[in-house]
């Protein structure tokens, strides 16, 4: 009994956690339309800043509260809703998501510039004298629980409150669902919008500050993104839209959760594996088994065709020549990189090209699920894991021929791909991408504990490939054999794209009735490029394992993951050349650009202070923040940026060929609109 | 010959009965009418004959086979094809290549590994059937822009181009006059009659344009509420006092 009721009260604390944090993301989503995965880091932000006034410079809890709470969480609101998403209320939900991701990324970094990585949990939070503990009737609670539960049934009945009987609540939902449509109709949409962001904000504030007493956590962003990971099964319990129904989904979990730590033995593996990934194994289950989500269909503006239709891709508006011309520099400029690594770079300098092409590889399983098929997986790491953990077992434990260890891997790396995107297929849009964090969220917690799949923590170390005669255990060599890969995996996204699977998928991007219409299958066009993509992922998982002799479950994190996504993105996810560019930003950002390139260049161009290493939060923010231009280039930025340089060459070409010639339009692609 | 045969077909929405048996019936090459004032459950009707929705009752057969269970691509293959009244184009793709992706669906090879095998590049004869249809329709100027540079009007010839891609043996039209003006209107007409003779190809069509609809077809089926209320030659149903009513009142 006393299990029983011990775990129920400590389970409606640790629920309110939950609770708090799914009522946050439902009210941002309904709001503002943004699945607002950067939550957890909004209260990153005031948590960081509340903690280090109070326990760092002895600031009081009032103040401290005031500053970081009801006025930097707000602010953070403001500000992103200024610069960021007041531009893309017309945006499609994909593009909003994707910003958010590059928040996720970005604002962790910006907090470490000015504040420890890791603060020590404060033994006192917003409550004086927390661990105070009081009995009623059976349960046993705390001040911070009693806090926490407190505050999140007065949010919870505001919320409500707002929806159901206010003007506002009623504005807020129709700007969401077209801000174009409110304006007409007189409402200041600008102001709307900014409203509900610093609400949604002040909540995260909220929860910045009160989560690390209950979970005992120290206030490090990943806990805070975890914990809201973890929230959104209540989130989506709740179909992003219902109040109460996320309140007691929240406070279920947690009672659950509390439940199972006191009631299964301490020492199986369900305690071991199932427990810490109940959340994780919980919203895989209800994504894939929840009808409600089913034939969901994401908000769409009426008024959105206003907008100009996108620019045709720089590849398309070059003439020929030029085409050749700049297929024929980057040629030139990757040989003679390569002259440099093969006949004149040091070990290092191998290494690095050795990463870089296995990286390439892997993005291009990027370009092929997001560029191709629009679709955002967040499982990318894990797929490329599976490659990995199975190359590396099958070639330590069964003896086989490495070469062959690596393709079986990319094969058993497609299959399971196969597999998980046949419950998400009915999803679509970001209940896709959330099911493809649960995979990889659950994968994490509950499979790769077990050392048949990692080789325990001291794995054997895997062989390099070896082919007939051939030994790659070489690093030149070994490079030689990425590079193969490499040019057959471009080659072969290059023809997808070109080919029928390139173009059904477009067509299911542009509209899956009208492509249903005329016989494509999207279901199936779909599981073939999610197989497609793992297996690439799993391939390069595989290389990267034999290169660097054995298993290394920090490579494949979700996380790792999720700022590949944000990489690839920002640099071109349709192009074979934006996964090279992200490979090469991908490896040389931290090792040679952060700590040696950008210091000697500051320091050689002002002579005030001398520079040193950078931080390796400067790599987040760089690449968060462009992440965030995705819903306005959604081609990327390089591309983006590229076609007004290629637009001058291409004038000058013209030019030059038009006063020997009859004019004529070189442009083969689009005129237009 | 019958080529659609639908029974008692019935669909209800949250105790809302929007098809209350309905059965219709089109010969293969005949053009038939479909007509009802807005909510009479038409676009619903479409949506059920190509699977989008599934009925709650009554059966639905094409060119003899029973098409209960047939998910709506299959239905594509079998020879339904059909446009949107909410036009739905597939969005950064000219005319030129919605033809073309309607062309190697009804082929049916998308598999992988011929793309990467390099076959999955445009054939010469894919090509010449895409141009020959461009030209039926009068598109060929057209081509080549951008599907958002397009008018409505064009828009919506692309995608009957798009649906006769598909080698249709019976084309579903969902109000494919409506947005366009007056001479849109009229070369619609003509291209429609022109594609019924050039290529065989039976017509369901639901429109609110009465002289159009008296223009092309033959025999009409009137739905009001959900149920069929009139059905028969087009002159007859036109005379019959229950539609004048419930449809075109003194219009006409």
């Amino acid at each position: 009994m006393d299990n029983f009721f011990g775990g129920l009260t400590d389970g409606v604390a640790y629920g309110a956690v939950y609770a708090l944090l799914a009522i946050g993301l439902v009210l941002a989503y309904k709001t503002s339309g943004v699945f607002n995965i950067a939550f957890g880091v909004q209260a990153y932000a005031s948590g960081a800043l509340y903690y280090t006034l109070h326990t760092s410079h002895d600031v009081a809890i009032i103040p401290a509260f005031i500053v970081s709470v009801v006025l930097l969480a707000p602010l953070i609101g403001v500000i992103l809703d200024r610069l960021l998403f007041r531009f893309l209320r017309s945006a499609p939900e994909m593009s909003r998501l994707v910003v958010a991701l590059g928040l996720l990324v970005a604002i962790p970094g910006i907090v470490q510039l000015k504040f420890d990585q890791t603060l020590a949990i404060s033994s006192q939070g917003i409550v004086p004298h927390g661990d105070t503990v009081y009995n009623i009737g059976p349960a046993v609670l705390n001040r911070d629980q009693l806090a926490i539960i407190v505050t999140t049934a007065i949010v919870a009945l505001a919320v409500i409150v707002l929806f159901r009987y206010t003007a506002v609540g009623l504005r807020m939902r129709a700007v969401v669902e077209s801000s174009r449509m409110a304006e007409l109709n007189g409402v200041n949409s600008d102001r709307v919008s900014m409203l509900s962001w610093v609400l949604t904000s002040f909540v995260a504030g909220l929860a910045g500050v009160l989560l690390p007493q209950i979970t005992g956590n120290q206030v490090v962003d990943v806990y805070y993104t975890t914990l809201v990971t973890a929230a959104i099964v209540a989130a989506v319990l709740a179909s992003l839209t219902s109040v109460p129904l996320a309140l007691a989904a929240g406070i279920g979990l947690g009672v659950l959760q509390e439940w199972l730590n006191r009631f299964l033995p301490t020492n199986s593996v369900v305690a071991s594996n199932i427990r810490p990934g109940l959340p994780f194994i919980a919203l895989f289950l209800v994504l894939a088994l929840d009808p409600r989500l089913r034939h969901r269909r994401g908000t769409t503006d009426p008024l959105a065709n206003v907008d100009p239709p996108p620019p045709a891709p720089v590849a398309g508006t070059r003439s020929s020549e030029l085409t050749w011309g700049t297929r024929i520099f980057w040629c030139v400029i990757g040989a003679i990189y390569l002259y440099y690594v093969f006949f004149h770079g040091n070990d290092s300098v191998l290494d690095d090209a050795i990463r870089i092409a296995i990286y390439a590889i892997i993005f291009c399983s990027i370009v092929v699920a997001t560029g191709l098929a629009g679709q955002v997986s967040f499982a990318q790491a894990t797929f490329a894991g599976i490659g990995g953990a199975v190359s590396a077992q099958l070639a330590t434990q069964q003896g086989m021929s490495v070469i062959l260890t690596i393709l079986i891997g990319a094969l058993v790396a497609g299959v399971v791909g196969m597999v998980v995107s046949i419950p998400a297929l009915r999803l679509g849009g970001i209940f896709l991408t959330l099911f493809t964090f649960a995979f990889a969220l659950a994968f994490e917690n509950v499979f790769l504990k077990f050392g048949w799949i990692t080789g325990g923590i001291f794995p054997e170390a895997e062989p390099r490939p070896q082919l007939g005669s051939v030994d790659f255990a070489n690093n030149k060599s070994f490079l030689a054999l990425c590079l193969v890969v490499l040019v057959l995996v471009s080659a072969g996204v290059v023809l997808v794209r070109g080919g029928t699977t390139g173009r059904f998928l477009d067509a299911v991007r542009g509209s899956q009735v009208a492509a249903a219409s005329i016989g494509i299958s999207a279901t199936r066009a779909r599981i073939v490029t999610f197989g497609l993509s793992a297996a690439i992922a799993g391939l390069g998982g595989g290389l990267l394992t034999s290169y660097e002799g054995h298993y290394t479950p920090t490579n494949w994190a979700t996380f790792v993951g999720l700022f590949w996504v944000v990489i690839v993105v920002t640099l071109g996810p349709r192009t074979i050349e934006g996964a090279l560019q992200a490979a090469f930003g991908f490896i040389l950002f931290a090792k040679r650009v952060l700590p040696v390139w950008l210091p000697w260049l500051i320091n050689h161009i002002q002579p005030f202070g001398h520079v040193g290493t950078l931080p390796a939060a400067v790599q987040y923010i760089f690449f968060g923040l462009g992440a965030v231009t995705y819903a306005k280039h959604p081609e990327g930025i390089l591309e983006a940026n590229k076609r007004k340089p290629m637009q001058k060459i291409q004038a000058l070409i013209d030019r030059r060929r038009s006063s020997g010639e009859p004019p004529e339009t070189a442009t083969s692609g689009a005129a237009p609109a | 010959m019958t080529l659609l045969d639908a029974r008692g077909v019935t669909k209800s929405f949250a105790g809302i009965t929007a098809l209350d048996g309905v059965a219709l019936d089109v010969d293969a090459g005949e053009m038939v009418g479909l007509i009802g004032p807005n909510g009479a459950g038409k676009t619903t009707f479409f949506n059920c004959l190509l699977g989008m929705l599934r009925p709650d009752g009554g059966t639905i057969s094409f060119d003899g086979k029973d098409l209960t269970r047939v998910p709506t691509h299959r239905r594509a293959r079998l020879g339904i094809g059909r446009t949107f009244q909410r036009i739905e184009l597939f969005a950064g793709m000219t005319p030129r290549e919605h033809l073309f992706v309607a062309e190697r669906a009804r082929r049916g090879d998308g598999r992988l590994w011929k793309d990467l095998l390099g076959l999955g590049r445009p054939k010469p004869d894919e090509l010449a059937r895409v141009e020959e249809t461009l030209e039926l329709l009068s598109l060929t100027a057209d081509a080549d822009r951008p599907i958002e540079a397009l008018s409505l009007g064009r828009g919506r010839v692309v995608e009957i181009g798009r649906a006769l891609m598909t080698n249709p043996k019976l084309l579903l039209l969902d109000e494919p006059s409506s947005g366009l003006d007056h001479n849109e209107t009229a070369e619609l007409s003509q291209i429609l009659q022109h594609v019924n003779g050039e290529r065989h190809c039976a017509i369901l069509l639901v429109e609110h344009d009465v002289p159009m609809v008296r223009a092309l077809v033959t025999r009409v089926f009137v739905l009001d509420f959900g149920r069929l209320i009139a059905s028969g030659s087009t002159n007859d149903v036109f005379a019959d006092a229950a539609v004048r009513k419930a449809y075109i009142g003194d219009v006409v």
